[in-house]
Protein backbone atom coordinates (compact mmCIF):
# COMPACT_ATOMS: atom_id res chain seq x y z
CA UNK A 1 0.00 0.00 0.00
CA UNK A 2 1.50 3.25 -1.06
CA UNK A 3 0.98 6.45 -2.91
CA UNK A 4 0.36 5.69 -6.59
CA UNK A 5 2.38 7.15 -9.43
CA UNK A 6 0.25 9.33 -11.65
CA UNK A 7 -0.52 9.43 -15.37
CA UNK A 8 -1.43 12.88 -16.64
CA UNK A 9 -2.76 13.41 -20.16
CA UNK A 10 -1.98 16.91 -21.41
CA UNK A 11 -4.26 18.93 -23.68
CA UNK A 12 -3.24 21.98 -25.70
CA UNK A 13 -6.04 24.52 -25.72
CA UNK A 14 -6.26 27.36 -28.24
CA UNK A 15 -9.13 29.83 -27.99
CA UNK A 16 -11.11 27.43 -25.85
CA UNK A 17 -10.72 24.45 -28.15
CA UNK A 18 -8.47 21.43 -27.82
CA UNK A 19 -5.98 21.38 -30.69
CA UNK A 20 -3.32 18.99 -31.99
CA UNK A 21 -5.43 16.13 -33.18
CA UNK A 22 -7.55 14.22 -30.79
CA UNK A 23 -8.60 11.03 -32.41
CA UNK A 24 -11.07 8.91 -30.45
CA UNK A 25 -13.81 6.88 -32.00
CA UNK A 26 -16.33 7.73 -29.31
CA UNK A 27 -15.79 11.47 -29.29
CA UNK A 28 -18.32 13.54 -31.18
CA UNK A 29 -16.39 16.76 -31.11
CA UNK A 30 -12.63 16.36 -31.08
CA UNK A 31 -12.15 19.96 -29.98
CA UNK A 32 -14.43 19.95 -26.96
CA UNK A 33 -12.36 20.11 -23.76
CA UNK A 34 -15.18 18.82 -21.56
CA UNK A 35 -15.83 15.78 -23.71
CA UNK A 36 -12.14 14.91 -23.95
CA UNK A 37 -11.51 15.45 -20.24
CA UNK A 38 -14.51 13.28 -19.38
CA UNK A 39 -13.18 10.56 -21.63
CA UNK A 40 -9.76 10.63 -19.94
CA UNK A 41 -11.46 10.55 -16.56
CA UNK A 42 -13.40 7.43 -17.58
CA UNK A 43 -10.16 5.82 -18.72
CA UNK A 44 -8.67 6.44 -15.29
CA UNK A 45 -6.49 9.51 -15.76
CA UNK A 46 -5.16 10.62 -12.38
CA UNK A 47 -5.11 14.28 -13.30
CA UNK A 48 -5.49 16.40 -16.43
CA UNK A 49 -3.24 19.25 -17.54
CA UNK A 50 -4.41 22.02 -19.85
CA UNK A 51 -1.83 24.08 -21.64
CA UNK A 52 -3.26 27.34 -22.93
CA UNK A 53 -1.50 28.18 -26.18
CA UNK A 54 -3.83 31.02 -27.15
CA UNK A 55 -1.60 33.59 -28.82
CA UNK A 56 -3.81 36.66 -28.62
CA UNK A 57 -4.04 38.16 -25.17
CA UNK A 58 -7.58 39.33 -26.01
CA UNK A 59 -8.72 35.75 -25.89
CA UNK A 60 -7.02 34.79 -22.65
CA UNK A 61 -10.30 34.64 -20.81
CA UNK A 62 -11.51 31.73 -22.90
CA UNK A 63 -9.28 29.44 -20.85
CA UNK A 64 -11.19 30.39 -17.68
CA UNK A 65 -14.43 29.28 -19.29
CA UNK A 66 -12.81 26.02 -20.38
CA UNK A 67 -11.71 25.35 -16.81
CA UNK A 68 -15.13 26.27 -15.43
CA UNK A 69 -16.86 23.91 -17.84
CA UNK A 70 -14.50 21.02 -17.23
CA UNK A 71 -14.40 21.47 -13.45
CA UNK A 72 -18.18 21.32 -13.23
CA UNK A 73 -18.24 17.86 -14.79
CA UNK A 74 -14.91 16.14 -14.25
CA UNK A 75 -13.96 15.49 -10.64
CA UNK A 76 -10.24 14.85 -10.70
CA UNK A 77 -7.41 17.37 -10.23
CA UNK A 78 -6.95 19.89 -13.02
CA UNK A 79 -3.72 21.76 -13.74
CA UNK A 80 -3.59 24.76 -16.04
CA UNK A 81 -0.53 26.37 -17.55
CA UNK A 82 0.41 28.77 -20.30
CA UNK A 83 0.58 32.52 -20.15
CA UNK A 84 0.64 32.85 -16.36
CA UNK A 85 2.43 36.13 -15.67
CA UNK A 86 1.06 37.59 -12.48
CA UNK A 87 -0.52 36.59 -9.21
CA UNK A 88 -3.86 37.69 -10.62
CA UNK A 89 -3.58 35.13 -13.43
CA UNK A 90 -3.05 32.43 -10.82
CA UNK A 91 -6.06 33.65 -8.87
CA UNK A 92 -8.28 33.69 -11.96
CA UNK A 93 -7.33 30.15 -12.91
CA UNK A 94 -7.93 28.88 -9.36
CA UNK A 95 -11.26 30.70 -9.16
CA UNK A 96 -12.30 29.14 -12.44
CA UNK A 97 -11.73 25.72 -10.87
CA UNK A 98 -8.10 24.81 -11.51
CA UNK A 99 -6.50 22.89 -8.64
CA UNK A 100 -2.97 23.75 -9.67
CA UNK A 101 -1.44 26.43 -11.84
CA UNK A 102 1.78 25.91 -13.75
CA UNK A 103 4.13 28.89 -13.99
CA UNK A 104 6.72 28.65 -16.73
CA UNK A 105 8.51 31.50 -18.46
CA UNK A 106 7.27 34.07 -15.97
CA UNK A 107 9.15 32.23 -13.22
CA UNK A 108 12.40 32.59 -15.17
CA UNK A 109 11.98 36.33 -15.60
CA UNK A 110 10.39 36.93 -12.22
CA UNK A 111 11.15 34.16 -9.70
CA UNK A 112 9.48 36.21 -6.96
CA UNK A 113 6.16 35.39 -8.62
CA UNK A 114 6.57 31.78 -7.47
CA UNK A 115 7.28 32.93 -3.91
CA UNK A 116 4.35 35.32 -3.89
CA UNK A 117 1.89 32.88 -5.43
CA UNK A 118 2.83 30.00 -3.16
CA UNK A 119 2.68 32.15 -0.03
CA UNK A 120 -0.67 33.51 -1.08
CA UNK A 121 -2.42 30.42 -2.41
CA UNK A 122 -0.33 27.64 -0.85
CA UNK A 123 2.44 25.54 -2.36
CA UNK A 124 -0.01 22.75 -3.10
CA UNK A 125 -1.42 24.66 -6.07
CA UNK A 126 1.79 26.05 -7.55
CA UNK A 127 3.58 23.99 -10.18
CA UNK A 128 6.75 25.33 -11.76
CA UNK A 129 7.23 24.17 -15.34
CA UNK A 130 10.87 23.74 -16.26
CA UNK A 131 11.83 23.54 -19.94
CA UNK A 132 15.37 22.24 -20.12
CA UNK A 133 17.80 21.43 -22.89
CA UNK A 134 21.18 19.74 -22.80
CA UNK A 135 24.04 22.21 -23.18
CA UNK A 136 27.02 19.97 -22.45
CA UNK A 137 28.97 18.61 -25.41
CA UNK A 138 29.49 14.90 -25.86
CA UNK A 139 32.04 13.56 -23.41
CA UNK A 140 31.50 16.40 -20.94
CA UNK A 141 29.58 15.91 -17.71
CA UNK A 142 25.86 16.26 -18.45
CA UNK A 143 24.46 19.73 -18.01
CA UNK A 144 21.08 21.18 -18.88
CA UNK A 145 19.97 24.80 -19.06
CA UNK A 146 16.57 26.44 -18.85
CA UNK A 147 15.26 27.50 -22.26
CA UNK A 148 12.47 29.96 -22.97
CA UNK A 149 10.51 30.93 -26.08
CA UNK A 150 9.51 27.39 -26.93
CA UNK A 151 13.04 26.08 -26.50
CA UNK A 152 14.76 28.65 -28.69
CA UNK A 153 16.41 30.89 -26.09
CA UNK A 154 18.99 29.73 -23.56
CA UNK A 155 18.27 31.56 -20.30
CA UNK A 156 21.75 30.66 -19.07
CA UNK A 157 20.39 29.01 -15.91
CA UNK A 158 21.38 25.51 -14.82
CA UNK A 159 18.23 23.36 -14.75
CA UNK A 160 19.08 21.36 -11.61
CA UNK A 161 20.03 24.46 -9.61
CA UNK A 162 16.87 26.13 -10.89
CA UNK A 163 14.76 23.20 -9.73
CA UNK A 164 16.23 23.49 -6.23
CA UNK A 165 15.66 27.22 -6.20
CA UNK A 166 12.04 26.84 -7.28
CA UNK A 167 11.46 24.24 -4.55
CA UNK A 168 12.96 26.70 -2.03
CA UNK A 169 10.69 29.43 -3.38
CA UNK A 170 7.65 27.37 -2.55
CA UNK A 171 6.79 25.38 -5.67
CA UNK A 172 4.66 22.39 -4.68
CA UNK A 173 5.58 20.37 -7.73
CA UNK A 174 7.85 20.56 -10.78
CA UNK A 175 6.86 19.75 -14.36
CA UNK A 176 10.13 18.94 -16.11
CA UNK A 177 10.07 18.96 -19.89
CA UNK A 178 13.06 17.99 -21.98
CA UNK A 179 13.11 20.30 -24.98
CA UNK A 180 15.50 17.86 -26.68
CA UNK A 181 12.94 15.11 -26.51
CA UNK A 182 9.62 16.93 -26.78
CA UNK A 183 7.78 15.67 -29.85
CA UNK A 184 10.43 13.08 -30.74
CA UNK A 185 8.68 9.97 -29.33
CA UNK A 186 12.12 8.74 -28.18
CA UNK A 187 11.23 8.70 -24.50
CA UNK A 188 11.88 11.04 -21.58
CA UNK A 189 15.33 12.47 -21.04
CA UNK A 190 15.95 10.14 -18.10
CA UNK A 191 19.30 11.58 -16.89
CA UNK A 192 17.68 15.02 -16.68
CA UNK A 193 14.62 13.66 -14.88
CA UNK A 194 16.81 11.70 -12.46
CA UNK A 195 19.12 14.63 -11.77
CA UNK A 196 16.14 16.77 -10.78
CA UNK A 197 14.22 14.13 -8.80
CA UNK A 198 17.41 13.47 -6.83
CA UNK A 199 17.93 17.17 -6.15
CA UNK A 200 14.52 18.13 -4.74
CA UNK A 201 12.07 16.75 -2.18
CA UNK A 202 8.86 17.81 -3.93
CA UNK A 203 6.98 15.75 -6.53
CA UNK A 204 8.32 15.81 -10.09
CA UNK A 205 6.31 15.23 -13.29
CA UNK A 206 8.33 13.97 -16.25
CA UNK A 207 7.35 15.31 -19.66
CA UNK A 208 8.51 15.38 -23.26
CA UNK A 209 9.18 12.56 -25.67
CA UNK A 210 6.80 9.74 -24.79
CA UNK A 211 6.31 7.39 -27.74
CA UNK A 212 5.31 4.14 -26.07
CA UNK A 213 4.26 2.64 -22.74
CA UNK A 214 7.78 1.56 -21.77
CA UNK A 215 8.77 5.22 -21.90
CA UNK A 216 6.15 6.00 -19.26
CA UNK A 217 7.36 3.18 -17.02
CA UNK A 218 10.98 4.27 -17.45
CA UNK A 219 10.11 7.79 -16.34
CA UNK A 220 9.21 6.34 -12.95
CA UNK A 221 11.61 3.40 -12.71
CA UNK A 222 14.72 5.07 -14.12
CA UNK A 223 13.89 8.76 -13.90
CA UNK A 224 12.42 8.60 -10.40
CA UNK A 225 9.40 10.68 -11.45
CA UNK A 226 6.28 10.81 -9.30
CA UNK A 227 4.05 11.37 -12.31
CA UNK A 228 4.34 11.10 -16.08
CA UNK A 229 2.75 13.44 -18.58
CA UNK A 230 1.99 12.61 -22.20
CA UNK A 231 -0.06 14.11 -24.98
CA UNK A 232 0.07 12.53 -28.41
CA UNK A 233 0.09 8.84 -27.48
CA UNK A 234 -3.27 9.34 -25.79
CA UNK A 235 -4.75 11.86 -28.23
CA UNK A 236 -4.29 9.64 -31.22
CA UNK A 237 -5.70 6.70 -29.27
CA UNK A 238 -2.50 4.74 -29.78
CA UNK A 239 -2.95 3.68 -26.17
CA UNK A 240 -5.66 4.36 -23.62
CA UNK A 241 -4.75 5.67 -20.19
CA UNK A 242 -6.06 2.39 -18.82
CA UNK A 243 -3.65 0.37 -20.96
CA UNK A 244 -0.80 2.59 -19.84
CA UNK A 245 -1.67 2.06 -16.20
CA UNK A 246 -1.97 -1.69 -16.58
CA UNK A 247 1.40 -1.81 -18.32
CA UNK A 248 3.09 0.20 -15.59
CA UNK A 249 1.47 -1.85 -12.84
CA UNK A 250 2.81 -5.04 -14.46
CA UNK A 251 6.29 -3.61 -14.00
CA UNK A 252 5.70 -3.31 -10.30
CA UNK A 253 4.79 0.36 -10.25
CA UNK A 254 2.09 1.33 -7.75
CA UNK A 255 -0.87 2.61 -9.81
CA UNK A 256 -4.49 3.52 -9.24
CA UNK A 257 -6.22 0.86 -11.33
CA UNK B 1 -35.61 20.36 0.47
CA UNK B 2 -32.32 19.56 2.06
CA UNK B 3 -29.95 22.47 2.72
CA UNK B 4 -26.21 21.86 2.77
CA UNK B 5 -23.99 24.71 3.93
CA UNK B 6 -20.36 24.82 2.86
CA UNK B 7 -18.59 27.04 5.36
CA UNK B 8 -16.74 29.82 3.55
CA UNK B 9 -14.13 31.48 5.74
CA UNK B 10 -11.91 32.70 2.92
CA UNK B 11 -9.57 29.72 2.89
CA UNK B 12 -9.33 28.45 -0.62
CA UNK B 13 -11.63 27.78 -3.43
CA UNK B 14 -14.86 26.08 -2.46
CA UNK B 15 -16.21 25.88 -5.93
CA UNK B 16 -15.10 22.33 -6.59
CA UNK B 17 -16.68 21.07 -3.35
CA UNK B 18 -19.89 22.84 -4.23
CA UNK B 19 -19.91 21.57 -7.82
CA UNK B 20 -19.28 18.00 -6.76
CA UNK B 21 -22.16 18.20 -4.26
CA UNK B 22 -24.43 19.62 -6.96
CA UNK B 23 -23.41 16.76 -9.19
CA UNK B 24 -24.36 14.05 -6.68
CA UNK B 25 -27.40 15.81 -5.17
CA UNK B 26 -29.02 17.90 -7.90
CA UNK B 27 -32.13 18.45 -5.77
CA UNK B 28 -30.33 19.71 -2.69
CA UNK B 29 -29.82 23.40 -2.01
CA UNK B 30 -26.12 24.02 -1.60
CA UNK B 31 -24.94 27.26 -0.12
CA UNK B 32 -21.35 28.43 0.08
CA UNK B 33 -21.66 30.78 3.01
CA UNK B 34 -20.01 32.61 5.87
CA UNK B 35 -23.35 33.65 7.31
CA UNK B 36 -23.77 32.34 10.85
CA UNK B 37 -27.51 31.92 10.61
CA UNK B 38 -27.38 30.04 7.30
CA UNK B 39 -24.87 27.62 8.74
CA UNK B 40 -26.91 27.11 11.89
CA UNK B 41 -30.08 26.60 9.84
CA UNK B 42 -28.54 24.09 7.44
CA UNK B 43 -29.40 20.46 7.69
CA UNK B 44 -25.82 19.41 6.90
CA UNK B 45 -22.53 21.24 7.08
CA UNK B 46 -19.35 20.81 5.05
CA UNK B 47 -16.20 22.29 6.59
CA UNK B 48 -13.46 22.47 3.97
CA UNK B 49 -10.11 24.19 4.19
CA UNK B 50 -6.74 24.51 2.60
CA UNK B 51 -3.57 26.41 3.21
CA UNK B 52 -1.81 26.77 6.54
CA UNK B 53 -3.30 25.97 9.95
CA UNK B 54 -2.55 29.40 11.41
CA UNK B 55 -4.27 31.18 8.52
CA UNK B 56 -7.29 28.89 8.86
CA UNK B 57 -7.68 29.51 12.59
CA UNK B 58 -7.19 33.25 12.09
CA UNK B 59 -9.76 33.32 9.28
CA UNK B 60 -12.29 31.46 11.44
CA UNK B 61 -11.78 34.04 14.19
CA UNK B 62 -12.06 36.96 11.79
CA UNK B 63 -15.27 35.60 10.35
CA UNK B 64 -16.55 34.97 13.90
CA UNK B 65 -17.37 31.42 12.99
CA UNK B 66 -15.62 29.37 15.68
CA UNK B 67 -18.68 28.90 17.87
CA UNK B 68 -20.79 28.16 14.78
CA UNK B 69 -18.41 25.43 13.65
CA UNK B 70 -18.39 23.96 17.16
CA UNK B 71 -22.19 24.04 17.28
CA UNK B 72 -22.53 22.39 13.85
CA UNK B 73 -20.06 19.68 14.86
CA UNK B 74 -22.19 19.04 17.97
CA UNK B 75 -25.55 18.92 16.32
CA UNK B 76 -25.75 17.93 12.65
CA UNK B 77 -24.16 15.78 9.94
CA UNK B 78 -20.75 17.40 9.60
CA UNK B 79 -18.10 16.69 6.98
CA UNK B 80 -14.56 18.04 7.47
CA UNK B 81 -12.28 17.98 4.43
CA UNK B 82 -8.47 18.31 4.40
CA UNK B 83 -7.60 21.30 6.65
CA UNK B 84 -11.20 21.04 7.84
CA UNK B 85 -10.17 17.75 9.43
CA UNK B 86 -6.88 18.96 10.89
CA UNK B 87 -8.27 21.98 12.75
CA UNK B 88 -10.75 19.77 14.62
CA UNK B 89 -7.79 18.63 16.73
CA UNK B 90 -6.29 20.43 19.72
CA UNK B 91 -3.03 21.55 18.22
CA UNK B 92 -1.05 21.60 14.97
CA UNK B 93 2.73 21.63 14.58
CA UNK B 94 2.40 23.84 11.52
CA UNK B 95 3.65 27.47 11.65
CA UNK B 96 5.69 26.73 14.82
CA UNK B 97 2.57 25.55 16.58
CA UNK B 98 -1.07 26.61 16.34
CA UNK B 99 -3.92 25.98 18.76
CA UNK B 100 -6.88 24.54 16.88
CA UNK B 101 -10.56 23.93 17.66
CA UNK B 102 -9.89 21.13 20.12
CA UNK B 103 -13.01 19.11 19.37
CA UNK B 104 -10.87 15.97 19.62
CA UNK B 105 -7.83 15.30 21.78
CA UNK B 106 -4.66 14.90 19.74
CA UNK B 107 -2.36 16.76 17.42
CA UNK B 108 -1.38 17.40 13.83
CA UNK B 109 2.16 16.46 12.87
CA UNK B 110 4.43 17.02 9.90
CA UNK B 111 5.35 14.11 7.64
CA UNK B 112 8.96 15.29 7.32
CA UNK B 113 9.76 14.55 10.97
CA UNK B 114 8.58 11.03 10.61
CA UNK B 115 10.65 10.44 7.53
CA UNK B 116 13.80 11.61 9.27
CA UNK B 117 13.12 9.26 12.16
CA UNK B 118 12.55 6.43 9.73
CA UNK B 119 15.76 7.14 7.93
CA UNK B 120 17.70 7.03 11.16
CA UNK B 121 16.13 3.74 12.14
CA UNK B 122 15.99 1.82 8.87
CA UNK B 123 17.50 3.35 5.75
CA UNK B 124 14.82 3.27 3.10
CA UNK B 125 15.45 3.26 -0.61
CA UNK B 126 12.48 5.39 -1.49
CA UNK B 127 12.30 8.94 -0.24
CA UNK B 128 8.93 10.37 0.55
CA UNK B 129 8.13 13.63 -1.13
CA UNK B 130 6.54 16.42 0.86
CA UNK B 131 3.71 17.23 0.25
CA UNK B 132 2.14 13.86 -0.30
CA UNK B 133 0.43 14.61 -3.60
CA UNK B 134 -1.65 12.04 -5.42
CA UNK B 135 -3.85 8.99 -5.01
CA UNK B 136 -3.43 6.83 -1.93
CA UNK B 137 -5.49 4.07 -0.38
CA UNK B 138 -7.81 4.40 2.59
CA UNK B 139 -8.24 1.18 4.54
CA UNK B 140 -11.23 1.12 6.85
CA UNK B 141 -10.74 0.65 10.58
CA UNK B 142 -14.46 0.86 11.30
CA UNK B 143 -17.66 0.64 9.32
CA UNK B 144 -19.31 3.94 8.52
CA UNK B 145 -22.37 5.01 6.50
CA UNK B 146 -20.13 7.31 4.44
CA UNK B 147 -18.04 4.33 3.22
CA UNK B 148 -21.14 2.68 1.78
CA UNK B 149 -20.58 1.52 -1.81
CA UNK B 150 -16.84 2.24 -1.67
CA UNK B 151 -14.59 -0.77 -1.06
CA UNK B 152 -11.97 -0.51 1.69
CA UNK B 153 -8.58 0.18 0.07
CA UNK B 154 -10.01 2.54 -2.55
CA UNK B 155 -7.80 5.39 -3.65
CA UNK B 156 -8.52 9.03 -2.90
CA UNK B 157 -6.69 12.19 -3.95
CA UNK B 158 -4.49 13.68 -1.21
CA UNK B 159 -2.44 16.86 -1.01
CA UNK B 160 -0.94 17.52 2.42
CA UNK B 161 2.23 17.80 4.46
CA UNK B 162 0.67 17.32 7.91
CA UNK B 163 -1.41 14.48 9.33
CA UNK B 164 -3.79 13.99 12.22
CA UNK B 165 -2.96 11.85 15.24
CA UNK B 166 -5.89 11.50 17.64
CA UNK B 167 -5.20 10.41 21.23
CA UNK B 168 -8.16 8.06 21.02
CA UNK B 169 -7.56 5.40 18.36
CA UNK B 170 -11.24 4.56 18.23
CA UNK B 171 -11.83 7.85 16.37
CA UNK B 172 -9.96 6.48 13.35
CA UNK B 173 -12.28 5.13 10.68
CA UNK B 174 -9.81 5.20 7.78
CA UNK B 175 -6.07 4.70 7.69
CA UNK B 176 -3.49 5.48 5.01
CA UNK B 177 0.20 4.71 4.70
CA UNK B 178 2.74 7.33 3.79
CA UNK B 179 5.98 6.42 5.51
CA UNK B 180 3.79 5.61 8.52
CA UNK B 181 0.19 4.51 8.91
CA UNK B 182 -1.83 7.60 9.82
CA UNK B 183 -5.45 8.58 10.38
CA UNK B 184 -6.81 9.65 6.99
CA UNK B 185 -10.42 9.71 8.19
CA UNK B 186 -11.90 10.11 11.66
CA UNK B 187 -15.49 9.79 12.78
CA UNK B 188 -17.51 10.21 15.96
CA UNK B 189 -21.27 10.51 16.23
CA UNK B 190 -22.42 13.06 13.63
CA UNK B 191 -18.91 14.12 12.58
CA UNK B 192 -16.91 12.59 9.74
CA UNK B 193 -13.63 14.15 8.62
CA UNK B 194 -11.32 13.09 5.84
CA UNK B 195 -7.81 14.22 4.89
CA UNK B 196 -8.28 13.45 1.18
CA UNK B 197 -10.31 15.53 -1.25
CA UNK B 198 -13.48 13.58 -2.12
CA UNK B 199 -14.45 16.35 -4.55
CA UNK B 200 -11.34 15.49 -6.59
CA UNK B 201 -11.38 11.72 -6.12
CA UNK B 202 -13.41 10.68 -9.16
CA UNK B 203 -16.24 8.17 -8.67
CA UNK B 204 -15.31 6.98 -5.18
CA UNK B 205 -15.07 10.54 -3.93
CA UNK B 206 -18.43 11.41 -5.47
CA UNK B 207 -19.95 8.34 -3.82
CA UNK B 208 -18.70 9.49 -0.42
CA UNK B 209 -20.21 12.95 -0.97
CA UNK B 210 -23.44 11.37 -2.12
CA UNK B 211 -23.51 9.25 1.03
CA UNK B 212 -23.04 12.41 3.07
CA UNK B 213 -25.99 14.14 1.41
CA UNK B 214 -28.32 11.42 2.67
CA UNK B 215 -26.61 10.64 5.99
CA UNK B 216 -28.73 11.35 9.05
CA UNK B 217 -25.69 11.70 11.30
CA UNK B 218 -26.22 8.38 13.03
CA UNK B 219 -23.90 5.39 12.94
Amino acid sequence: MALAKRIIPCLDVDNGRVVKGVNFVDIRDAGDPVEIAARYNREGADEITFLDITASSDNRETIYHVIEDVASQVFIPLTVGGGVRKVEDVRNMLNAGADKVAINTAAVFNPELVKEASEFFGSQCIVVAIDAKQVSAEGEPLKWNIFTHGGRKDAGIDAVEWAQKMADYGAGELLVTSMDRDGTKRGFNLPLTKAITDAVNIPVIASGGVGNLQHLADGVLKGGADAVLAASIFHFAEYTVGEAKAYMAEQGIEMRI
Amino acid sequence: MSLIAIIDYGMGNLRSVSQALHHVAPDATIEVTSDRQSILNAERVVFPGQGAARDCMRALQQHELIDVVLEAARSKPFLGICMGMQVLMEHSEENDGVDCLGIYAGGVHQFANVIQQNENATPSTERLKIPQMGWNQIVYKTDHPLWQGIPSGSRFYFVHSYYVQPDDDSLITGETEYGIAYASAIARDNVFAIQAHPEKSADDGLQLLKNFTTWNGML
